[in-house]
């Protein structure tokens, strides 16, 4: 990526998601929500939801059995399903170095490079995880939707994607661009590529499994589980980019869910 | 039962709350008082929020550990949240601007059924806690709060932040918020019961009992 690439697509990118504003963002829950394609969303997130019951669910259901019910033995060896989860998510630092570095951020991205080539090699493939079970490196996590937030991309319209699940217009835009930035990808052809892809779909489906509970709860028990799942992810989101400031700040007092002064 | 002296002192540097609730608020903070285990004569300070998060966190930790079976988790963790936690603030902010225009026998009732449904919501939640810790990490003032910050180590998972919103505006030190990695308790309880409510064309009785199953 040339130097002076990132102002010009960031510009562009404003211009995008700013034609997406249509309807102006509302406070509610204390919070901003800049949902202007609702209905649309609504829509999606019922396939989506579909979609979760009757094959994703039941999929992770089988993945987990039942052996994770019991307390674990943080000693004892981690089972397949941990394997494939380490596996997948250690093929998915390369892109996270890259993000990590057109943030300015090379602390992280050094720790995610660090992790890559540990575990790629002493941890088989990425199957264990010595980099942090031994020298304490853990990853951090990140992904060009963020790169964009680092760049001063305006966060867009709440977007709900099939399969993949709540977005926002800049994430959206992360997530096509991660794909195509992977070095794995430039990597690998043919086969290959699509053994890395498999492993990391693999990967997802697997924490789905591991925090499939919390996943059933908010989707199949929530009174409104579209309001409730872009409740909670933008919430997450935000706090994960540090963009709380702008509509949530604990430390300014306006915006402070205090019950008492109601 | 006897209302003890520090009680009287907390009621006097509250009045307004006082007033507000009435007498059964009176009786039922004064029963409550007689039952906690601990009784702050002073004024909350950041150690007191630290070591009510410390308390609260040892006896939840206590049932996790105890391998009992879920209902029974459940049960036990609605009480550890009905003594360290404000329910009735909670529950009223959950509840919003309906809860200016409800009874307060309605209200009580509703109040009861939310705190079951919070014991078993959250108390399912607690139960992927198992095998981890929590370490308590700090403590400030926010505004006329404290919030108390904490991480949780999970297996297999990058850690969590878990803040503590603890006050004593009730009379008593109590914690009335939770926020994990962003995501705020009481906001997307709002938003929840909000949507059961509305679902209910308002009326807070069908409400309760809603949620007498949900959770």
């Amino acid at each position: 990526m040339r130097p002076n690439s990132p102002p010009v697509m960031a510009l562009l990118l404003t211009a995008l998601v700013a034609a997406g504003c249509a309807q102006a963002p509302v406070q509610k829950d204390g919070i901003t929500i800049n949902d202007p394609f609702e209905a649309q969303n609504r829509r999606v997130h019922a396939f989506n939801k579909g979609l979760d019951a009757r094959v994703i669910g039941p999929v992770a259901n089988r993945l987990k059995g039942s052996d994770d019910d019991a307390p674990r033995d943080p000693d004892a060896p981690i089972g397949l399903l941990q394997m494939v989860i380490n596996a997948g998510r250690n093929l998915s630092l390369p892109v996270k170095v890259v993000n990590g570095l057109l943030q300015g951020k090379r602390r992280d991205a050094g720790a995610n490079l660090t992790r890559f080539a540990v575990n790629s090699t002493v941890g088989l493939g990425g199957v264990f995880d010595p980099a942090a079970d031994s020298f304490g490196v853990t990853e951090r996590d990140t992904d060009f939707g963020q790169t964009l937030a680092v760049w001063g991309v305006p966060e867009g319209a709440y977007l709900e994607l099939p399969v993949l699940g709540p977005s926002t217009q800049r994430d959206a835009v992360g997530q096509v661009v991660d794909l195509l930035i992977d070095p794995l990808y430039h990597v690998f052809d043919g086969r290959d590529a699509a053994t890395v892809f498999a492993l990391r779909v693999a990967s997802k489906a697997g924490d789905r499994a591991r925090f499939g509970d919390t996943v059933d709860g908010i989707l199949q028990g929530s009174a409104d589980s579209y309001a409730q799942t872009r409740l909670i992810w933008l919430m997450n989101r935000r706090f994960d980019l540090g963009e709380t400031g702008d509509d949530y700040d604990p430390y300014d007092d306006a915006d402070v869910i205090d019950p008492y002064s109601d | 039962m006897t209302i003890t002296t520090p009680m009287t002192m907390r009621m006097s540097s509250t009045p307004i709350r006082t007033d507000r609730r009435g007498l059964l608020g009176l009786i039922g903070c004064a029963s409550l008082t007689a039952v906690l285990p601990w009784r702050p004569a002073h004024a909350l300070d950041a150690d007191g929020a630290h070591a009510l998060i410390d308390r609260s966190l040892a006896e939840v930790y206590q049932v996790i550990n105890s391998g009992q079976p879920a209902p029974q988790m459940y049960q036990q963790f609605e009480a550890i949240f009905a003594r360290y936690a404000d329910v009735d603030v909670i529950a009223r902010s959950a509840l919003g601007p309906a809860a200016r225009q409800t009874d307060p026998a309605t209200f009580a009732e509703y109040r009861q059924a939310f705190q079951g449904y919070i014991g078993r919501k959250y108390g399912a939640r607690f139960r992927e806690f198992i095998g981890s810790r929590i370490e308590v990490t700090g403590s400030r003032q926010l505004k006329s709060f404290y919030a108390v910050t904490s991480v949780a180590y999970l297996n297999g998972r990058a850690p969590l932040e878990v803040e503590w919103h603890v006050s004593d505006r009730s009379g008593q030190d109590l914690y009335f918020n939770i926020i994990i990695e962003g995501v705020n308790m009481l906001a997307s309880e709002r938003a929840e019961i909000g949507a059961m409510l509305a679902r209910r064309q308002g009326d807070v009785a069908a409400l309760a009992a809603d949620l007498r199953q949900a959770g």
